[in-house]
């Protein structure tokens, strides 16, 4: 949560309708992402999908993802993130966009 | 001949248009209208439900399909009040454009929500005789045993559809268009991220408060006010809320370790907008990424068997002042459905078959529009304008309504001086940037 937030992460994401696919979209390759510095992804992402771990590798989450592309857009090594769209009729659900 | 002999299965489709936003629907119209075959295929459940914008759809492009369609259009307030503002953080300068005209007949622009504006695009398709298919991902291009495009798989069982063309109005991301070669895989330089709060305000306060009568809409367009990331802020009303947000350059943002909904907050802070925003509640947070590298990023437009049209293609228009794309995608898909239509008649549905495409666009708005402001992208992010000329300009302006009795008035050159100095702006840069800026926008 940033300085100026005036609304919990979670409560943001709440107002927001997603259906849940089985599949998950995205696939991150830790190995990848262990040698990167940046890691970039991880307060690019406007889902907050990307958290670093202990051990320099990435865990993502799927389930409430904008399908932007932000992500993969800004990764800059290739191969690490794989990005597709959910199935169809899944996924990020925009009533006011 | 033989080709097709060999072929087990015939196209079933004239078209297949894959998206069901903007662009694709008004390429589907305009095939339907033309007699052919069309399907859309929409990933979502339905059109318009992973589609965010940034304030306003011009409806003008729309004339000469859709008569009267200001009388049914899903709108939720008609933009008379048009603001433009410039942001430091504790200064704003603002060209504030009102006309009355714009709230009648013929009507400017429009906000609305894409959800409800794309299906209702997409109806008029439908009405036409297009089908429309949703909840289906498009997941590949298919072709022939040449190599010719000519048709989609798509993620339902048994889900491949064979048409004649193939047009790709898929959007920002177009997968089609980089399997066909035509887009780069990631292209961060030319992306910026828009992040978008919709904000619940009885439509009594939001008149009140915006100085507008009961169907009146203002919308803002500001540059800066993103903590230092290259972009700007908007903010716009519908109905009874108003959405308000950050666009900003994805590799500034990127470079900034700032994130999105930070960006948001800090321009929701600025004095100049805070006090419009008191009291409102997070309805629906959103975003999207936009192409806005223009003219000089668009791909080829036309391949064998497939066209591309809206954000697929570039064809949002970011020109600082002008921020459109909706329509710039209603333009482009109208063409591309009348030229594939053309293409299919004539049985040439080759790239050469399908260059009337082309060239009516840059008969029309979409190309010419684009070409005449191919510079403006690179000028309006560039760090000068950014970082310098938005202080210069807010000291400027400051300067001159700041009354220092005893001492008499500066005059305007003293103040320019002072504050170019100040921000270490030299008079050649702005002479050329002038000029540049002049030569952009003639």
């Amino acid at each position: 949560m940033g300085r100026w937030a005036d609304i919990s992460f979670e409560a943001r994401m709440a107002t927001v309708e997603f259906r849940v696919s089985e599949r998950a979209h995205i696939v991150v390759d830790s190995d990848v992402c262990r040698s990167c510095t940046t890691k970039v992804c991880v307060h690019a992402c406007p889902a907050d999908l990307f958290a670093p771990t202990a051990d320099g590798g990435i865990l993502f989450n799927y389930e409430q993802c904008f399908e932007c592309g932000t992500c993969y857009m800004v990764c800059n090594s290739e191969g690490a993130i794989s990005w597709t769209y959910p199935d169809g009729g899944h996924g990020v659900v925009f009533r006011h966009g | 001949m033989t080709d097709e002999q060999q072929a087990p299965d015939p196209p079933v489709f004239d078209a297949v248009v894959v998206g069901a936003g903007p662009a694709g629907a008004s390429a589907a119209l305009a095939l339907a209208r033309a007699g052919r075959s069309v399907v859309m295929v929409e990933r979502g459940p339905f059109p318009g439900a992973k589609n965010v914008y940034g304030g306003v759809v011009y409806g003008r492009v729309l004339d000469e399909v859709i008569p009267h369609w200001w009388e049914q259009v899903p709108v939720q307030r008609w933009v008379v009040r048009r603001s433009t503002m410039i942001l430091t953080d504790t200064q704003a300068v603002t060209l504030d454009v009102r006309s009355q005209a714009w709230g009648a007949q013929p009507y400017n622009g429009m906000t609305v929500f894409r959800a409800d504006f794309d299906s209702w695009l997409a109806q008029h398709a439908i009405d036409a005789g297009a089908r429309l298919l949703t909840s289906t991902v498009a997941t590949g291009l298919l072709r022939d045993g040449s190599g010719r495009i000519c048709g989609v798989r798509t993620d339902r069982p048994g889900g491949d559809l064979r048409a004649r063309v193939v047009i790709a109005c898929d959007g920002v991301n177009s997968f089609l268009a980089k399997e066909a070669g035509l887009l780069p895989r990631a292209d961060a330089t030319h992306m910026t991220l828009g992040a978008k709060e919709v904000l619940a305000l009885p439509a009594g306060v939001i008149e009140e408060r915006f100085g507008l009568g009961p169907h009146e809409g203002l919308d803002i367009e500001a540059v800066g006010g993103t903590a230092g990331v290259p972009g700007g802020g908007f903010l716009y009303t519908n109905r009874d809320s108003v959405s308000v947000g950050v666009v900003v350059s994805l590799n500034g943002l990127a470079a900034s370790g700032r994130r999105p909904e930070d960006l948001i907050a800090s321009f929701k802070a600025h004095p100049g907008i805070a006090s419009y925003l008191k009291g409102a509640e997070v309805k629906e947070y959103s975003a999207h990424l936009i192409p806005e590298g223009g003219y000089s990023t668009m791909p080829e437009l036309a391949t064998d068997g497939l066209l591309v049209a809206g954000d697929a293609a570039a064809m949002t228009l970011a020109a600082g002042i002008w921020l459109e794309g909706v329509n710039f995608a209603i333009g482009a898909g109208l063409e591309a459905g009348r030229a594939a239509a053309t293409a299919i008649g004539t049985g040439d549905v080759s790239a050469a078959g399908l260059s009337g495409y082309r060239r009516a666009l840059e008969a029309s708005f979409v190309l010419r529009d684009h070409k005449r402001l191919r510079l403006a992208p690179d000028l309006v992010l560039s760090d000068r304008m950014q970082q310098q000329y938005t202080k210069v300009l807010c000291d400027i302006a400051e300067d001159l309504f700041t009354v220092t009795n005893p001492q008499p008035k500066p005059g305007l050159v003293r103040i320019m001086r002072r504050v170019l100095r100040r921000h270490r702006v030299r008079w050649r840069d702005l002479a050329r940037d002038g000029l540049d800026t002049a030569r952009t926008f003639r």
